[in-house]
């Protein structure tokens, strides 16, 4: 991980006391309510349905075990709501209709932007707040706000198999070029970058406002291919390629000119067309242009201000070297050490059918043979997709100590992933995480689901997302079915606003508020741009809004006809996406709207 | 950075002081004896003017005053004097007196500014 520098860990006390100074005016009626809101939105405060929510920043979603450790005791000594508050939080959401799990407190959440959210901590514990996430170097900073937001990677970033070059350093001078920018704290919208260095694209770039992938050129040497424009929302884009080759020094100076041109012509008459992704579809090469022309001009008539020297890069990527492995002693030869605990491996996992399958779906390989990059589930029943209990976080944080030296990574799709995992610890450590329940071997399959919080917290929300997770999460538990089903990327958010990916999701669901009442749209066959999910797209809608009530049956009925159109390849079953991709979407389109029951509304009214 | 009332601020009828919009691409302006220049912020959040200050001072050498106006409030005043502006006119009603602590609370910033401070990196090298 990097190492932070004083300066850094000044800088990070600086913005916490900063916050303080700014809430204590707040307080004494010197700043305004208005004034207040984008100030505390860039240290991550926003102002929920029923209480506060705080976005912890996980830059590029690395996070140590001593991070972990005071996540969880912000979760246990301060995301706890006043009682009043949260009975009458209470009997709100339960005058909806239809079942629904309880609202939950003192917990994290993971985001799908690497992050973690916490709900009910109160406004005026958020400077006290802020200060103890600055003894371990964690803050809000711009994880709010019309400003460069968190910039996000691959989970396997530094450890994938099929890694061209580690993004992290330079997701890493990203944050520090990106953070308190003077120019760019207030553009015409958020500003969201993704960077891969992989040849799969497991960070979704399509879908960002910038999307980087490093590559090399002929030459062999380092840079970027640079999307953007892209972006969910009301508006679905994907991103564009504005550049083929973007040399790796040059970066800072290249996002320079794509965000100033931005702030100049960005819309700013209307929220839902301020996105960079509506100024790229309106101006196209126009725009283009003239992020080329501001690009060549910040070099030759600024000097190129943010031109990265080697000295700088190398001292950057020197805190990301690969952590010691301390094999067993007398183990000189590593490749006989690995084929070893490989073998050892294989006998346990013979033994034991749930630790094979755990293996199978929530273990990756790694660049290094004598480790694997494992992921805690936290996707499970009786509790939110992405949420984690106080205890749930220091043991988490305790595992990541022991077994994965001392590093985690907080996964857009949130679960939390070790990544230097030594394969003669797995067993070890699936037995930890079983007793945790942190190892449903459901990596990957419907229930890995995605979900935002959705009404039960969020203020912007149509509808609510928990509830149909829970019906999801509890009608599939058959590990056999689940198994059988396959790959599927299911993705639920509660408005249009996309935080829950929807457009992304092979099924995607929305919720949207009609008269009043949480109704549901559908959408199959939608994109994160991973290989298994082919080219980045968003899903089509299936049809009219469905209501709560019919959703897990809509869901049932379009997994139903997967089963019975898909076809063996390459001795497996095609996985959903692929059966979708190659019969169209009109079999599940007609099985979902079968699946309606027009009587359910009047039964539940 | 120089901090003004607003009642400290006339706009002057001058060749010299130009009024700027922040739509205004400030590389069309003939600045030929312009000793003033008065950008724009019809509201904190609207964040132009900026960008506008950065390319006068640094990328056309501006030497002159570069104002803040409009919707000036404490908070922005760093970031201001970090993209070039050197007068900020504080909007009716606003204390100045939380201001100078703005200015001491960070020993330093990640990126170069449009006033010849250098990034971080290129000081810590």
């Amino acid at each position: 991980m990097y190492q932070y520098t004083e300066f850094d860990k000044q800088f990070v006390r600086a913005r916490a006391a900063q916050h303080r100074d700014q809430l204590e005016r707040f307080q004494a009626g010197q700043l305004s309510g208005d004034e207040f809101k984008p100030l505390r939105l860039q240290n991550g405060w926003y102002v929920q349905r029923y209480a506060p929510m705080l976005r912890v920043a996980v830059p590029y979603g690395e996070i140590s075990a001593p991070q972990l450790h005071v996540l969880a005791r912000i979760a246990r000594e301060f995301d706890t709501p006043d009682a009043a508050l949260f009975a009458e939080a209470q009997a709100t959401q339960d005058k909806l209709a239809g079942l629904a799990p309880k609202l939950t407190t003192n917990y994290g959440h993971f985001t799908t932007r690497q992050n973690v959210q916490f709900n009910w901590i109160p406004l005026s514990q958020s400077a006290d707040v802020l200060d103890l996430l600055a003894s371990v170097n964690l803050h809000g900073i711009q994880t709010s706000g019309n400003c460069i937001r968190n910039t996000t990677t691959d989970e396997l970033a530094g450890v994938a198999v099929d890694e061209v070059v580690d993004p992290r350093p330079y997701a890493e001078l990203i944050r520090q070029w990106s953070t308190l920018h003077p120019e760019f704290a207030f553009l015409p919208r958020k500003f969201k970058i993704a960077i891969t260095g992989a040849t799969e694209d497991r960070a979704a770039i399509g879908w960002h406002d910038v999307g980087l992938q490093m590559v090399k050129n002929a030459a062999g040497e380092v840079g970027f291919k640079v999307l953007v424009g892209g972006g969910m929302g009301r508006t679905p884009v994907v991103g564009t390629q504005i550049r083929e080759f973007l040399p790796w020094n040059q970066i800072m100076n290249y996002l320079e000119a794509v965000i100033r041109v931005y702030n100049r012509w960005g819309r700013r008459d209307n929220l839902y067309k301020a996105r960079i992704k509506i100024l790229v579809k309106a101006e196209g090469q126009r725009y283009f242009d003239e992020v080329e022309t501001e690009y060549q001009e910040i070099l030759e008539k600024d000097g190129g201000l943010h031109t990265i020297p080697q000295a700088e890069f190398d001292r950057v990527s020197a805190s990301f070297a690969a952590p010691a492995l301390n094999l067993p002693a007398g183990h000189a030869d590593t490749t006989e050490w690995v084929a070893k605990a490989e073998a050892d491996v294989s006998i346990e996992a013979a033994k034991t059918p749930a630790f094979a399958r755990w293996m199978t779906q929530n273990v990756k390989p790694h660049q290094n043979p004598a480790l694997r990059a494992v992921s805690l589930s936290f996707k499970r029943i009786g509790q939110a997709p992405g949420d984690a209990t106080a205890d749930q976080l220091d043991a988490a944080a305790a595992l990541v100590s022991q077994y994965s030296a001392g590093e985690a990574r907080v996964t857009h799709t949130q679960n939390l992933v070790l990544p230097w995992v030594r394969l003669d610890q797995l067993h070890a450590l699936w037995l930890e995480a079983k007793a945790l329940g942190l190892a449903q071997p459901n990596i990957g399959l419907l229930t890995d689901m995605i979900a935002c919080p959705g009404g039960d917290y969020c203020a912007l929300a149509n509808a609510r997302s928990l509830p149909l997770a829970a019906a999801i999460t509890e009608r599939y538990q058959d590990l056999d079915e689940l198994d059988d089903l396959g790959h599927i990327d299911f993705h639920i958010s509660g408005c249009i606003n996309s935080c829950g990916h929807h457009h992304s999701g092979h099924i995607g669901i929305l919720g949207v508020d009609k008269d009043g009442k949480e109704w549901y749209q559908v959408t199959l066959g939608g994109s994160d741009g991973k290989d298994l999910s082919g080219t980045t797209v968003a899903g089509k809608v299936v049809g009219p809004s469905f209501s709560s009530f019919e959703v897990p049956d809509v869901i049932e009925a379009i997994l139903t006809t997967y089963k019975e159109l898909r076809l063996p390849v390459q001795g497996r079953h095609e996985y959903f996406i692929e059966t979708l991709h190659r019969v169209g979407q009109d079999p599940f389109k007609a099985a979902a709207n079968a699946a309606r029951q027009p009587a359910a509304d009047a039964l539940t009214a | 950075m120089k901090i003004i009332t607003a009642q400290e601020h006339q706009s002057l009828a001058s060749p010299a002081v130009i009024t700027l919009a922040n739509d205004v691409d400030p590389r069309s302006l003939d600045l030929n004896g312009v000793t003033r220049i008065d950008l724009q912020f019809p509201k904190f959040t609207d964040g132009r003017a900026y960008s506008q200050a950065f390319l006068l001072r640094r990328r056309l050498g501006f030497a002159g005053e570069l104002r803040a106006t409009g919707d000036v409030l404490i908070d922005q005043l760093v970031q201001m004097e970090r993209t070039g502006f050197d007068v900020a006119v504080l909007r009716e009603g606003v204390d100045a007196s939380a201001a100078q602590r703005q200015f001491d609370r960070f020993a330093g910033f990640y990126q170069g500014s449009a006033v010849g401070t250098p990034p971080h990196f290129a000081e810590a090298l």
